[in-house]
């Protein structure tokens, strides 16, 4: 792998795990979240600071190039997280379905006139 | 709760047919409670049916209209009601097709479907006629009874299959071909019943505009799919669970 790309990969893997890591400090990122990109940038990063790792790799996984190697790995967490991510909007919207329609029968039986209700809306 | 017929009228900006509509469901099934179910209007959808003595349930954003019927249904299951008819708020429902889908249910049918077809065509455009065909054909296919109209929303129901639809099995948009498929799985008996329908006001409905009719018919496919791949219920307990 030529130094130059040695270099922005391992910057790069490791300025984002750092950032990631602060973000769930700040409490901005759950944990649960946070474990995809830490160990994807983690693997980056020692693949990219290990040549002789790489090189290993990449003859297993039968590529010509190094950067392919990376790039292939790359490629797959990103679809594993979009993945992830497409599940977990699945259950939070049929979450929200339920609650809205919980709060719409709460509401008719705390207000069956609807005499508080009127014109004010969640959205 | 002495009346045990709930009218479910799902209506999303409405404000100017569902008067109309709701004195004219008073008048055609006197022993019917109503219930309008406002999907997110920003008119005066709410204010009209509470004038006109229905009870609202006020959906905090539009939902959609396989969300608003539900939620008539899980009304209807906790204030006991035994039976539910879904009637449009657009005016497409004529009210007095109600007794005869009723006299279905009385015939022993756990869901009887209010259909435009069996009697004469009713005026679609060609590719939605086709879809709609289509569907219906396969439909037929696999409940193994003669079914014309998978997209109709006017439906009366009875007992333990209401369960069933205020479940999360339900099809959260329209109804259509997947929802009877489903019903059918669950060992309930469908039965349609001929009625006229309005044809809808102001223009096409927005479900057939653009790439969506192509974006359906996948995803209506993909559906009847996953309900033939789900392990079938046991039948019997379904029907005696409730």
């Amino acid at each position: 792998m030529p130094p130059r790309i040695q270099l922005i990969a391992v910057a790069l893997s490791f300025l984002l795990f750092v950032y990631v890591f602060e973000l769930v400090r700040r409490r901005r990122l759950d944990i649960e979240y946070s474990l995809g990109w830490l160990v994807a940038s983690a693997v980056i990063f020692v693949l990219s600071v290990s040549r002789k790792l790489l090189a290993v790799i990449t003859s297993l996984v039968g590529a010509t190039l190094f950067t392919s190697t990376l790039f292939f790995f790359g490629l797959m967490f990103l679809i594993a997280i979009c993945l992830h991510f497409s599940v977990r909007i699945s259950a939070l919207s049929n979450q929200v379905r339920r609650l809205s329609q919980e709060l719409a029968l709460r509401r008719e039986e705390e207000d069956p006139r609807g005499c508080c209700g009127c014109g004010e809306r969640l959205n | 709760m002495v009346a045990s017929l709930l009218a479910v009228v799902p209506a999303y900006n409405e404000e100017e047919s569902l008067g109309a509509l709701l004195r004219d469901l008073r008048a055609k099934v006197p022993n019917a409670e109503l219930l309008v179910v406002d999907d997110g209007s920003v008119d005066a959808t709410a204010a009209v049916a509470r004038a006109h003595g229905a009870r609202v349930l006020s959906h905090p954003h539009n939902l959609g209209y396989g969300v608003a019927v539900q939620t008539g249904l899980l009304y209807a299951l906790r204030r006991g009601f035994d039976t539910v008819v879904h009637v449009d708020g657009d005016g497409q429902h004529d009210p007095a097709d109600v007794p005869r889908l009723l006299a279905a249910l009385d015939a022993g049918a756990d869901v009887a479907v209010g259909s435009r077809f069996l009697v004469r065509g009713y005026p679609s455009p060609l590719l939605r006629r086709l879809g709609s065909r289509m569907f219906a054909a396969l439909a037929s296919l696999i409940v193994g009874q003669r079914i014309t109209d998978p997209t109709s929303g006017f439906r009366a129901m009875r007992g333990p299959v209401l369960s069933l639809y205020a479940s999360e099995s339900y099809p959260p948009d329209y109804p259509d071909a997947d929802l009877l498929i489903l019903t059918h799985r669950h060992g309930f008996r469908i039965c349609e019943v001929a009625v006229e329908m309005q044809p809808r006001r102001g223009g096409e409905a927005k479900l057939h505009r653009g790439l969506r009719p192509i974006y359906y018919v996948i995803k209506m496919v993909l559906s009847i799919l996953v309900i033939l791949l789900r392990r079938a219920p046991e039948r019997s307990a379904v029907r005696h669970a409730a």
